[in-house]
């Protein structure tokens, strides 16, 4: 009897475990940050140099408009694309984060350590200085055609270096070695930026638009722009829960991937796509966000305790979407005129996670110069 | 569960005919390690392919599998050509345990035997009633159902293996095949293993293909074995043998394809033992098994082990009174008594220079050179 009962019991955690699902914990977790983005949200529509109180907030979003006009107009041609904006590039670069942390097989992989967000920047400078948009900002007054072409040769840029940088990572071993490859490949195609922008094509506004887009904002986009960077984004992050079953293969390495019968070039091909596409769209919108695409996973690891991609993809988009709110949050310093660039922000959330995911490396005796 | 309505009840349900393997190369020429081979891996046996460091052990597994396109010949997998079979298909017949290390990170146990169904899950690797089934029978018959729940990276070289095993019979393969999966593990586990594997070839009907280095391991364990011996010439391909170990070892071909210089294998205990002293000879008589353990130690110290006590320069005679062994030592120097084996060889050590002389040996090994200096 107390055998048959002991029994029971193992099948029992077994079957939670097998199942997939996400056990009581984890189910409060993802909520959590569900809850968390929320809320953040819509502090980021209330906060700003005119403070809107958030019942009133509540309201404008649910779509009641009978307070102040100006309210409205304020919430809906700024704060709620910036809201926007924010949440789904967290998300987008989480996500694409965690995917290249699974396909480079290296924690601290993340789209501008790999100098992919440079590569982007690439694609973008083109069009921009090509199309000779007259707009003041980077990006902007380009028209959905314009803002298309942004975003694909951003994506472009993107893949290209991604495909590159996987390349020569494989020929080098350590993690702390792919860095430095990505981090060259950055300041290379960073460079190229520069020349193009600063030579000949430079007005002056371009190049002051150059140097703001540098340090990352979600303010820059309006409902112009959100027509493609939402849909974009959207596709993105559906490619990349179409993926979660190849990542979580590809964590046990190439070879044992393909003999469970993964095509893992063609895997591989599907990983760069929806990440590129990702932080591609969102470094042309946004400019190149620091850290936060190394910072999120590694966050969320530590929250839903799992390394199962089916947990993680969501719960990546939604701490990811939480974090960028947040980070947008501090760098509006609320309650003074001032603002600090998003990218000094994030990299004060990105560095520190970056040191402990070394340190720990280190701990487990992986050879992290090596 | 039964896995046999997959692999063929007759043998060689994976099989090769005519096989080469070795590396291309357009500079060099093509380097051959194994030519014209003919296997078959039987359904319901323990096979070891066996061979010393470097002798293509690794690359031949990776061209039965699959993983390495063969420089000619063919491989079939349940009388299916390989190369036409597709990646999922392949994968649902056989399935690898590799030796590269799994970083499993935060994946529970669970969760990695759970990956070995993926050549049966849909596109969102969601696990069916079947699936939890073939996970639950795989991490039973492992003998890892406890650590279910435990994170890879909690669990020790030993458990670690396990699980991968139980990760590759998920996938339900008709044929099992391992890479040095006895590397990192200790010897009484790696015995462990081994039967554990050769139970699932029996009970399941499983071709398990072992790849090791290990032979005191094979011919333990296996019921057939592809043994590597190496060609004594650099650049040409290797010789496979095909047998029963014990008719291997008997042959001597097992001891031929290990052994080198400074060892020999030494048929009647099965292992590698040095090469026999040129210092002197000892004869060990007595009670067993402190004999056979006193004759090691004299081995080590450069002496050869005859049977003859009159032709010995040493006799150790080993008794066991009250409980207590002890060591009696005879030679030109006379008699002595030794508590144990350490005193007995410091004593062997002094004697050396002068057994030396005795038996007029022109010029000394560094042994005894070593000896008198301290």
């Amino acid at each position: 009897m107390v055998a048959a009962r002991t029994d029971h019991a193992v099948t029992t955690t077994t079957s939670t475990a097998l199942t997939g699902l996400p056990g009581v914990s984890r189910a409060l977790a993802l909520g959590a940050a569900a809850l968390l983005a929320v809320v953040l949200f819509v502090l980021t529509v209330a906060v700003g140099s005119v403070s809107i109180p958030v019942s009133e907030v509540v309201r404008l979003l649910l779509g009641q408009e009978n307070g102040e006009q100006s309210w409205a107009v304020i919430v809906r041609e700024v704060r709620l694309p910036r809201a926007l904006t924010g949440l789904l590039a967290g998300a987008a670069l989480g996500v694409s984060g965690l995917q290249m942390q699974t396909l480079f097989r290296n924690p601290l992989a993340d789209p501008f350590i790999l100098g992919i967000s440079a590569g982007a920047s690439l694609g973008v400078a083109l069009v921009v200085l090509v199309a000779g948009a007259a707009g003041t900002a980077m990006v902007g007054g380009l028209g959905l055609l314009g803002n298309l072409g942004v975003a694909g040769a951003a994506a472009v840029g993107a893949a290209v270096v991604t495909a590159g940088v996987l390349a020569l990572s494989r020929r080098v071993t350590g993690p702390a070695t792919v860095l430095i490859v990505g981090l060259m490949a950055g300041y290379a195609t960073s460079a190229i930026v520069s020349v193009l922008i600063y030579s000949g094509f430079g007005r002056l506004e371009r190049i002051r638009a150059y140097v703001a887009w540098g340090f990352g904002s979600f303010g820059g986009t309006t409902w112009s722009e959100l027509q493609v960077f939402v849909p974009v984004l959207l596709v993105g992050l559906a490619l990349s829960t179409a993926t979660t079953k190849q990542l979580n293969a590809l964590l046990l390495g190439d070879r044992y991937a393909s003999s469970m019968g993964l095509h893992v070039r063609r895997a591989r091909l599907g990983i760069i796509l929806a990440a590129s596409l990702m932080a591609g769209t969102v470094t042309a919108f946004c400019g190149p966000i620091a850290f936060l695409g190394v910072a999120v996973p590694h966050l969320t690891r530590g929250l839903v305790r799992s390394g199962d991609h089916r947990l993680l993809v969501p719960a990546v988009a939604l701490v990811g979407a939480a974090t960028a709110l947040a980070a947008g949050l501090v760098a509006q310093l609320p309650g003074t005129d001032a603002a600090l660039p998003l990218n000094a922000v994030t990299s004060l959330i990105g560095a520190p996670v970056v040191v402990a995911v070394l340190l720990r490396l280190r701990r487990r005796g992986a050879a992290v110069l090596a | 569960m039964s896995l046999s309505s997959q692999a063929s009840d007759g043998s060689g349900v994976l099989a090769a005919r005519e096989l080469t393997v070795g590396y291309r190369s357009r500079r060099s020429g093509d380097r051959l390690l194994l030519t014209d081979l003919h296997l078959d891996l039987a359904a319901g046996e323990l096979t070891c392919l066996l061979g010393p460091n470097g002798c293509g052990k690794s690359t031949l597994l990776r061209g039965l599998t699959g993983l390495q396109a063969p420089l000619a010949g063919q491989v079939t997998l349940d009388g299916r050509d390989l190369t036409a079979l597709s990646s999922r298909h392949r994968a649902r017949l056989l399935s690898i345990v590799l030796t590269e290390a799994v970083d499993g990170g935060l994946l529970r146990c669970a969760d990695l035997v759970a990956l070995g169904r993926y050549p049966y899950t849909g596109w969102s690797g969601r696990l069916q009633p079947a699936d939890v089934a073939a996970v639950r029978w795989a991490l039973r018959v492992t003998g890892v159902e406890a650590l279910a729940e435990r994170r890879v990276d909690e669990l020790s070289d030993g458990e670690r293996q396990r699980v991968l095993i139980a990760r590759a019979l998920a996938q339900q393969p008709a044929v099992l095949a391992l890479d040095e999966p006895t590397a990192f593990v200790d010897l009484p586990h790696r015995v462990e293993l081994a039967e554990l594997l050769r139970s699932l070839a029996r009970e399941c009907g499983l071709a398990v293909l072992l790849v090791t280095h290990d032979l005191s391991l094979a011919l333990r364990s296996a019921d057939t074995v592809w043994l590597i011996e190496p060609s004594r010439s650099d650049g040409l391909p290797a010789h496979l043998h095909v047998g029963a170990p014990e008719d291997l070892a008997l042959d001597g071909v097992a001891g031929r394809a290990f052994a080198s210089d400074e060892v020999h294998f030494d048929l009647a205990t099965a292992t590698f033992v040095a090469r026999p002293g040129q210092l002197g000879t000892v004869a060990v008589t007595g009670v067993q098994p402190a004999a056979t353990w006193v004759g090691w130690a004299m081995a080590r110290e450069g002496l050869t082990v005859i049977a003859e006590a009159a032709e010995a320069d040493l006799v150790v005679t080993a008794t066991v009174a009250g409980g207590r062994r002890s060591w009696q030592m005879r030679s030109v120097a006379g008699i002595s008594e030794h508590p144990d084996i350490a005193s007995l060889v410091g004593a062997v050590r002094g004697l050396l220079p002068t057994l030396a002389s005795v038996s007029g040996a022109g010029e000394q090994p560094r042994s005894v050179q070593r000896a008198q200096q301290s």
